[in-house]
């Protein structure tokens, strides 16, 4: 029996769509069976970011209204060995095409047959909110070390929390620039975790290689040596169970050169 | 014979007694008779003290005894007194309460805890007093009939005495809130805070000028003594 976790923010724009593509990537080079299902109706875009657009043919809509079987619906991703699947939105209607309780009956046919279902959530906390969150008994909040996003994903934490059947939602902290944090101009990390005071299930850097990879159809954790994509596999293993410590923050740019200007008090940067 | 005993019978058996005390008269009204009989011998009591005028304006306590008068009760009582010229009621007493209002004396002079963070979007509302053993986070409400206590840091919108109450206090362990309410009354917060600058328990009041002040914790003990609810138990030293 799997696990679906739901991905969500309240805010749009913080990354709900990038984290479901990289970890879902993250979790099958584990070996683990995992299925994406993009919930974004009408606004429908994780098939783009991984690169599978072109291979749609049913969608969710198809699926609940039972025009087609899930698996004619499924996208496999021939990256992976029959390990990623991906179960697109529908593109042209909108967000009451379908209603929770559609959701919760597919997340449990899925769940016989996929270890990890990770559920890319509109933003918003309306319909689509609701159906995203309806078949899901794991939550994941992200959010960027804005003021607003962290408001937002406030906002959406006190709503899980009164989810039934869903256990305590968990934080990752995306687009982090550490130079704008040290400085004092953004919020940090351990700011938003203690406003927010749920578990930090990991720290993602701003990198100009996510935006790339997305704009190529290929996530960034597919790529061993990228600082992002290093991050996306942490919470992967974190979400399997591994105790896996934080990035730091401050030496994840820094050589060895930079760390003895430091050390006899020359300002890099 | 028969006459004197009935005689005797009213006399004794007044619906309404007239005490002077030097505080002005009380009225005792008898609560086992007939309502109408008892507004009957108010009015003829009310019309026999008519003539005593001296001047000065008596003021006037009713005492209902365990008889349980509607508002409109109430009004009519007061009516029949006030229309003598030197009389005015200043209260009418009963010794009973419906369950309803027993039930809402009973929530808000309750003290209500709660443990757990308030977060945006999220409002919570008790009829007393409230003590909160969390944060309010910013865009969370807390409201309270009464006086809110915050054990943590109060980072959102804090409304006491929110049925009214201009006496309600706010005290926050971290006082820095988006905005304060008390009763009708409300200010905003500093566009900047200077975080080192909350890390002290504070309250907040209306003020003489009708401002909502924020305080040092200490001053509340002077300001609003009805606070402490303090009883027995053990405060020695």
């Amino acid at each position: 029996m799997g696990e679906a976790i739901v991905i969500t923010s309240g805010k749009g724009g913080v990354g709900k769509t990038t984290t479901t593509a990289n970890l879902g990537t993250a979790l099958a080079l584990q070996e683990k069976k995992v299925c994406l299902v993009d919930t974004d109706i009408g606004l429908r875009n994780l098939d783009v970011v991984m690169g599978l657009e072109n291979r749609i043919i049913y969608d969710l809509v198809d699926v609940v209204e039972g025009r087609c079987k899930i698996h004619q619906a499924l996208v496999k991703d021939k990256r992976f060995n029959d390990l990623l699947y991906l179960l697109p939105a529908a593109q042209t209607t909108d967000k009451s095409a379908v209603r929770p309780e559609q959701l919760k009956k597919l997340m449990e046919e899925l769940k016989q047959e996929f270890d990890y279902i990770l559920i890319d959530c509109p933003a918003g906390i309306e319909q689509g909110y609701k159906n995203a969150v309806a078949g899901a008994n794991k939550a994941i909040v992200v959010t960027t070390p804005e003021k607003s996003a962290v408001r937002d994903a406030d906002r959406v934490i006190g709503l899980l929390e009164k989810e039934e059947g869903m256990e305590p939602p968990k934080l990752i902290i995306n687009r982090i620039r550490s130079h704008m944090m040290q400085q004092g101009d953004m919020l940090d990390v351990d700011e938003v975790a203690a406003h927010l005071s749920i578990e930090l299930l990991g720290i993602v850097i701003d990198d100009d290689e996510v935006i790339k990879s997305s704009h190529n159809g290929e996530p960034v954790a597919h790529n061993p040596n990228n600082r992002a994509s290093i991050a996306y596999r942490n919470i992967a293993r974190r979400i399997l169970g591994e105790s896996v410590p934080l990035q730091q923050l401050d030496d994840i740019k820094e050589g060895f050169f930079t760390r003895i200007k430091k050390f006899f008090g020359v300002r890099s940067k | 014979m028969d006459d004197r005993g009935e005689f005797r019978a009213m006399k004794t058996k007044q619906n309404v007694v007239i005490k002077g005390t030097k505080d002005g008269l009380t009225l005792h009204l008898n609560d086992k008779c007939a309502y109408d009989e008892l507004l009957q011998e108010l009015k003829e009591k009310m019309d026999a003290v008519n003539g005593q005028e001296h001047g000065s304006i008596l003021t006037v306590t009713v005492q209902a005894g365990n008889r349980y008068l509607l508002d409109e009760d109430i009004e009519e009582i007061k009516k029949i007194i006030n229309q003598r010229e030197h009389l005015a009621v200043e209260a009418i007493k009963s010794n009973v309460m419906t369950m309803e209002e027993a039930i809402r004396w009973k929530e808000e002079s309750e003290i209500v805890s709660y443990t757990g963070r308030i977060r945006s979007g999220q409002v919570l509302e008790v009829p007393g007093d409230l003590l909160l053993i969390g944060d309010v986070n910013p865009g969370g409400t807390v409201k309270a009939g009464r006086n809110i206590f915050i054990l943590g840091a109060l980072k959102g919108m804090a409304h006491a005495g929110c049925y009214g109450d201009e006496t309600a206090v706010i005290a926050a362990g971290r006082m820095m809130p988006s905005q304060l309410r008390i009763s009708h009354y409300f200010n905003r917060a500093p566009d900047r805070y200077e975080e080192e600058d909350y890390y002290e328990t504070e309250c907040a009041y209306i003020d003489d000028s009708n401002q909502i002040v924020v305080d040092r914790l200490q001053v509340l003990k002077h300001l609003r003594p009805g606070i402490s609810t303090f009883k027995g138990g053990k405060h020695s030293g």
